[in-house]
């Protein structure tokens, strides 16, 4: 099958079928801000094992390095998410991601119950797991420049010692990487997915299956925006 | 404007309250640290005994030591090949091999090792000459003020004002936990200095110098504390 990418940029609806019934999900803004977000949160967690590893350290060394890398690697993390605000179709799945609807609680039921057929788990453009992991790794992003800022500028807040910013900043560490270490093999099981996030199309029957409510609900604004296009002429 | 209508704006935010659950955490989590980290280190303690996988190692704020270094590699160094040079201004500028540094007089000192970066392993046993008596067998010149410490990693370096390397407490350590200083540990000859942090202690010892004015060791180039004292709670093992 070849590559979509680079194709004519949306000039309709987003999810209308284009050719050979692929249809568009991520913006080429959207894939980027993945793409440098995916790049930093990788080199953080390398330069934090040369740091926190005892072998590893020992191969590493440039002890110095290591944590000029990972303090600036950390820090910037947040600058594609931010530079994405600038996008509406990065906006607009933003929005996406925040809301639950009815069909996520019923998601979150067929996983507690085992269910994996994708009837069992309907979801709109982003399911209800891909809803929590975004929320969550948000904050968990913010926690971790908080407390490594405390330990970079040392008393920068005397009432907080380095030792509790560093037991927070250690324990989320392994969260993180526990959990997007879950994020990986999640994408490794679907290659349609990773190939929505590389090339920005998705096949409609992979979409019908997996995000059943998207389309509906595209169809639908789609249709409430024509009544409004209506209504403006 | 025919702006697309937001989609689904009717659910509950439940992504924000993922976030801000996270957030809320985070910050019950510094609130609760000081006591966490009592417990942990309880915790820890058990576990580590009866841990042969050494995987609690890997876990926040293990028990023992961490190995840092600032170079990629560290030479290797032993009875055949080490060798401390004492000079700057003294009388006898010296050069010791390790068997005689071994010959003479040592000295004990047992404190807790305390890293700036949270970690903490209480009441070491560090054993080892003096500094005070080496530079009395080199003899200061008056205008000495301060001691320079280089190391054979060919990066590190650190400082002590003349005054604090006279302590009694700051040992050109020869042994640890009544062992020959491995290479991990800076062998086989590091410095302690038991009042300060630990980044003050160089590793991998190999010169020695007196100076007429503090010169900035390696990480206080890079915006360490020249003076290392502990402070606060972390001085909680001065009585050793």
């Amino acid at each position: 099958m070849r590559s979509t990418a680079g194709s004519t940029g949306p000039t309709g609806r987003v999810t209308r079928p284009e050719r050979e019934g692929r249809i568009r999900r991520f913006s080429t803004a959207e894939r980027m801000v993945h793409r440098v977000t995916g790049y930093l949160m990788l080199l953080c967690l390398v330069t934090a094992a040369c740091l926190y590893l005892g072998p590893l350290a020992q191969l590493v060394g440039r002890r110095h390095l290591m944590v000029t890398v990972h303090e600036w690697s950390g820090i910037t993390l947040p600058v594609p998410f931010l530079l994405g605000l600038l996008s509406p179709a990065f906006r607009a799945d933003l929005r996406r991601l925040n809301r639950f609807a009815v069909y996520d609680r019923q998601w979150l039921r067929a996983v507690r119950r085992r269910r994996t057929s994708p009837e069992a788990r309907p979801a709109g453009k982003f399911n209800a797991g891909q809803k929590l992991y975004a929320g969550w790794i948000a904050g968990a992003v913010l926690v971790m420049m908080f407390t490594g800022l405390l330990m970079w500028f040392m008393g920068l807040l005397p009432f907080i010692s380095r030792t509790s910013a560093i037991l927070v900043h250690d324990i989320l560490a392994w969260a993180i990487t526990f959990v997007v270490l879950g994020h990986l093999r999640k994408a490794f099981e679907d290659p349609e997915a990773r190939l929505g996030m590389r090339t920005g199309h998705v096949s409609l029957s992979w979409a019908q299956r997996h995000h059943s409510r998207w389309l509906r609900e595209e169809r639908e604004g789609d249709a409430a925006a024509d009544a409004v296009d209506r209504r403006m002429t | 404007m025919a702006d697309k209508p937001k989609p689904r704006t009717e659910g509950a935010p439940v992504g924000r309250r993922a976030m801000l659950g996270m957030l809320g955490a985070g910050a019950a989590g510094l609130a609760a640290a000081p006591y966490l980290q009592k417990g942990w280190e309880n915790f820890l303690a058990a576990a580590s005994e009866v841990d042969a996988t050494g995987l609690t190692g890997l876990l926040p704020n293990p028990g023992g030591f961490r190995y840092y270094s600032v170079v990629g590699s560290v030479p290797h160094k032993d009875e055949t090949n080490y060798a401390l040079t004492l000079g700057g201004l003294v009388d006898r500028p010296r050069t010791y091999t390790l068997d005689q540094l071994r010959a003479m007089p040592r000295t004990r000192v047992v404190h807790d090792v305390v890293c700036t970066d949270g970690w903490r392993v209480e009441k070491t046993p560090f054993d080892g000459v003096r500094l005070a008596d080496l530079l009395d067998d080199a003899g200061v010149r008056s205008k000495g003020a301060a001691i320079r410490f280089t190391c054979f990693d060919g990066a590190y370096s650190e400082s002590l004002t003349l005054e604090q390397a006279r302590r009694s407490d700051v040992l050109v350590a020869l042994t640890m936990q009544d062992k020959p200083i491995t290479h991990a540990h800076g062998g086989p000859v590091r410095l302690y200095v038991a009042p300060m942090y630990f980044y003050k202690s160089a590793k991998w010892l190999s010169g020695i110098s007196v100076t007429d004015k503090v010169v900035p060791g390696y990480w206080e180039e890079r915006g360490y504390a020249v003076d290392g004292w502990l402070d606060g709670a972390d001085r909680q093992g001065d009585a050793a």
